[in-house]
C-alpha cells in the first residue's frame, strides 16, 4: 500500500501521534506556542470513546491527567514553558505514584513570561526533575514533524513500560511548522492494550482493593520508594539511550545539538563537508536518560577532536555533554536564547576559530 | 437471631490515627455504611486529601488515589471521565477544598462532573498544626491567628468562606447540604444527605457535594463533648445547617 503524506504543522502531528498512539485522555489550557496542539485535540479526541478537557489551569490539566492514568489509560497533557513550570507539582506526583503520563512541551522564551520565541531554555527543568523529590522523567526531543508524529508511541511506550511520566521536549519552530508527515502506526510495544496495568484504580472487583500513593510515613518506607525510582532509572539509563550521529569516524569537531537546533547544526555539518572539513555531529534524541554512550565511544585516537555544543539557550544541556566527556575533550558552546536563534554564520565562524 | 447493626464491610476493622473526639471517624463510617448499602464497593474509586484524612485508604476498603492538595477535584474529573462505570468521590478538608482547591472545585462543579464531594470543615488546618482555615470563625484563635480571625487591619484576615452556598449558585451543580454531627439526630442526616449524594451519581444527575461541619477538639482547644457544642452553638450560626441546592 502507499503511504500518504500530509501536510501538517508540528504541534497538530504530536496529536495525531498522541490518538494513534492509543491516547485516551487529553486535558490542556490555552498557551502559545503550542494553541494548534490543543485545537487539534479538542476536534480529534471526542471522534472515538476519547476525552478532551479544556482545564481550568495548567494545574488542573495535569492532576486531571494523574487522575486518568491512575485508571491505567493513556493520558497525556501539553504546555509551553510557564505552563510547563505550574505543571511541575503533579509530574513530581505522577513521578512518586510511579504513573506512565505524557508531558509536551513546546518550549518559548523565558524566563517569566518570556515571549512566545522558539527556546531551549527548559532543558535542566525536563531532564533534572523539575518539580521537588529525586525522580526522572524520560525526556524526547524531535527535530522534524515526522519524529513529533512517530516520539508519541515511543513516549507513551516507555511511560507504560517504565511508569514514569515521559516528556517530549519540542520548541515553538518545531510546534509551528509545517512539513510533510507520513502517518503510519509503529508502536514499539505490540499493543498496550495487551499488557494488564494491574495497579489500575478500576473498582476493586474482584481483587484486593488497589491504592495509587506517593506519601510514605512509615519507617524507611519512602526510602525504599526512593531506592526502587533509582534502580528503575539506572535500567532506563542503560536500556534507552537514544541519538543521531553523523560523520564521527574522522572528525576534528564534533557538533552537538538537539530538536530545532540540531537541523541547522546538521545542515553545516553537511556543507562544511563538501568542503571536505572533516566536522561531525551528534544529535541526542533522548536527552533523559541523555546518550552518553555514544560521547564515552568516542576513540581515543582521536584525541585532538572538539566539541561545540549549540544551544537556543545559554549553555544547560552542555553541562550533561561535559560530563560525558568527563575532560577527556574540548568542550565549547555557542548559545543563544530570548528569541535569538544562532545562525548558521555565527555557527561557522566560531568552527573556524576552533581550528 | 437476625443480626441488625454490624461494622460496615468496607471499613477495615483498624484503629484509626485520629485524635479523641475528631469528626473524621464517623465521617468514614458513614461513608462506609452508605457505600455498603448502595452496593458500589467493587465500583467505588475515593480521591484522599492532604490534611489530616490524608491515610483515609488505610482505613476505607476500596479503591483510593492520593491527590496533591486542592487537586482531588481534579484528579476526580480524570477519573470519571474515562471511567464513567466508577462511583467517585472526593475527601477533602477546608484548607483543601476552599483554599488551595478552590479553583479546581469550583471548576468542576461548574462543569458537572458526575461526581461526589464529601467536604470535612472544621475551620482549623489540623495536619499542621491548627493555622487558621478559608472557614476558620471570626474571633476563633488558630496557630496564625493568635488574636483570633479579624476582618479589619492588622489582620484582615476576611470572612468565614462559605464555599457551599458558592458552589448553590451553578447552573451545573445538582445537590449541596450542610451537615453535622454534634448529636445522633445530626448524624443521621448526614448519612442520608451522604447517599443522596452518591446515588445522584449513580443516577447520572451530576455533581453533588456535602459540607459536614465537623468537630477538631485538639486545635479548638476543648474537650471532646464541649467541641461537639461549640459546633452547635456557634459554628453552626455561622453555617447554617440544611440543604442549600
Amino acid at each position: 500500500m502507499k503511504e500518504k503524506k500530509i501536510l501538517i504543522t508540528g504541534n497538530e502531528a504530536i496529536g495525531e501521534g498522541a490518538i494513534q498512539a492509543g491516547c485516551t485522555f487529553y486535558a490542556g489550557y490555552p498557551i502559545t506556542p503550542q494553541n494548534e496542539l490543543t485545537a487539534y485535540m479538542a476536534k480529534r479526541m471526542p471522534q472515538g470513546k476519547r476525552i478532551f478537557i479544556q482545564a481550568e489551569s495548567e494545574v488542573a490539566a495535569i492532576n486531571m491527567v494523574y487522575g486518568a492514568a491512575t485508571t491505567g489509560v493513556r493520558a497525556m497533557t501539553s504546555s509551553s514553558s510557564p505552563g510547563v513550570s505550574l505543571k511541575q507539582e503533579g509530574i513530581s506526583y505522577l513521578a512518586g505514584a510511579q504513573l506512565p503520563a505524557v508531558i509536551v512541551n513546546i518550549m518559548r522564551g523565558g524566563p517569566g513570561l518570556g515571549n512566545i520565541a522558539p527556546s531551549q531554555s527548559d532543558y535542566f527543568q525536563a531532564t533534572k526533575g523539575g518539580g521537588h523529590g529525586d525522580y526522572r522523567n524520560i525526556v524526547l526531543a524531535p527535530s522534524s514533524v515526522q519524529e513529533a508524529y512517530d516520539f508519541m508511541f515511543l513516549a507513551f511506550d516507555l511511560a507504560d513500560k517504565y511508569r514514569n511520566p515521559a516528556v517530549i521536549l519540542g520548541d515553538g519552530m518545531l510546534g509551528q511548522m509545517m512539513e510533510p508527515l507520513i502517518a503510519s502506526h509503529k508502536s514499539q510495544v505490540t499493543s498496550h492494550k495487551d499488557k494488564k496495568k494491574s495497579w489500575a484504580l478500576t473498582g476493586c472487583q474482584g481483587r484486593k482493593p488497589n491504592i495509587i500513593r506517593s506519601l510514605l510515613l512509615g519507617e524507611g518506607a519512602l526510602e525504599e520508594l526512593n531506592l526502587t525510582l533509582q534502580k528503575k532509572y539506572q535500567v532506563i539509563q542503560k536500556k534507552e539511550q537514544l541519538w543521531e550521529d553523523l560523520f564521527l569516524d574522522d572528525a576534528g569537531i564534533i557538533l552537538v545539538a538537539y530538536g530545532s537546533m540540531a537541523r541547522i547544526a546538521k545542515s553545516i555539518v553537511r556543507q562544511l563537508r563538501k568542503q571536505r572539513k572533516k566536522i561531525g555531529l551528534i544529535r541526542p534524541i533522548s536527552l533523559w536518560p541523555f546518550p552518553n554512550k555514544i560521547f564515552q565511544g568516542i576513540s581515543a585516537k582521536l584525541k585532538k577532536t572538539k566539541f561545540l555544543v549549540i544551544e537556543m539557550s545559554y549553555g544547560q544541556m552542555v553541562e550533561d555533554v561535559r560530563l560525558a566527556i568527563n575532560g577527556k575533550f574540548r568542550v565549547e558552546f555557542l548559545g543563544r536564547a530570548g528569541g535569538g536563534i544562532p545562525a548558521p554564520q555565527q555557527i561557522i565562524r566560531k568552527i573556524n576559530s576552533m581550528h | 437471631m437476625e443480626k441488625l447493626f454490624s461494622h460496615p464491610s468496607s471499613l477495615r476493622d483498624v484503629v484509626t490515627h485520629y485524635c479523641p473526639g475528631c469528626g473524621h471517624g464517623i465521617v468514614h463510617r458513614l461513608i462506609a455504611e452508605v457505600v455498603d448499602e448502595l452496593e458500589i464497593r467493587e465500583k467505588v474509586v475515593a480521591i484522599a486529601p492532604v490534611g489530616c484524612a490524608v491515610i483515609a485508604y488505610d482505613y476505607w476498603d476500596f479503591d483510593c488515589a492520593e491527590a496533591a492538595h486542592g487537586r482531588a477535584m481534579a484528579v476526580a474529573t480524570g477519573i470519571k471521565r474515562v471511567r464513567p462505570e466508577t462511583v467517585v468521590f472526593t475527601y477533602q478538608g477546608d484548607g483543601d477544598l476552599a483554599a488551595i482547591g478552590t479553583s479546581e472545585t469550583i471548576h468542576a462543579a461548574n462543569r458537572g462532573e458526575n461526581i461526589t464531594g464529601i467536604f470535612v470543615n472544621n475551620a482549623v488546618y489540623g495536619m499542621t498544626g491548627g493555622q487558621m482555615a478559608p472557614t476558620t470563625l471570626i474571633g476563633q484563635k488558630t496557630a496564625t491567628t493568635p488574636h483570633g480571625r479579624e476582618i479589619n487591619l492588622p489582620g484582615m484576615h476576611g470572612y468565614p468562606l462559605k464555599i457551599s452556598e458558592m458552589l448553590a449558585q451553578l447552573a451545573a451543580v445538582r445537590y449541596v447540604e450542610r451537615v453535622a454531627l454534634f448529636s445522633p439526630p445530626e448524624v443521621n442526616k448526614a448519612k442520608k444527605a451522604i447517599r443522596l449524594a452518591f446515588q445522584n451519581q449513580i443516577d447520572n444527575l451530576g455533581f453533588s457535594l456535602i459540607e459536614v461541619l465537623s468537630p477538631c477538639p485538639t486545635y479548638w482547644g476543648m474537650p471532646p463533648k464541649k467541641a461537639l457544642d461549640w459546633t452547635r452553638e456557634v459554628m453552626a450560626k455561622e453555617f447554617t445547617l440544611g440543604r442549600i441546592k
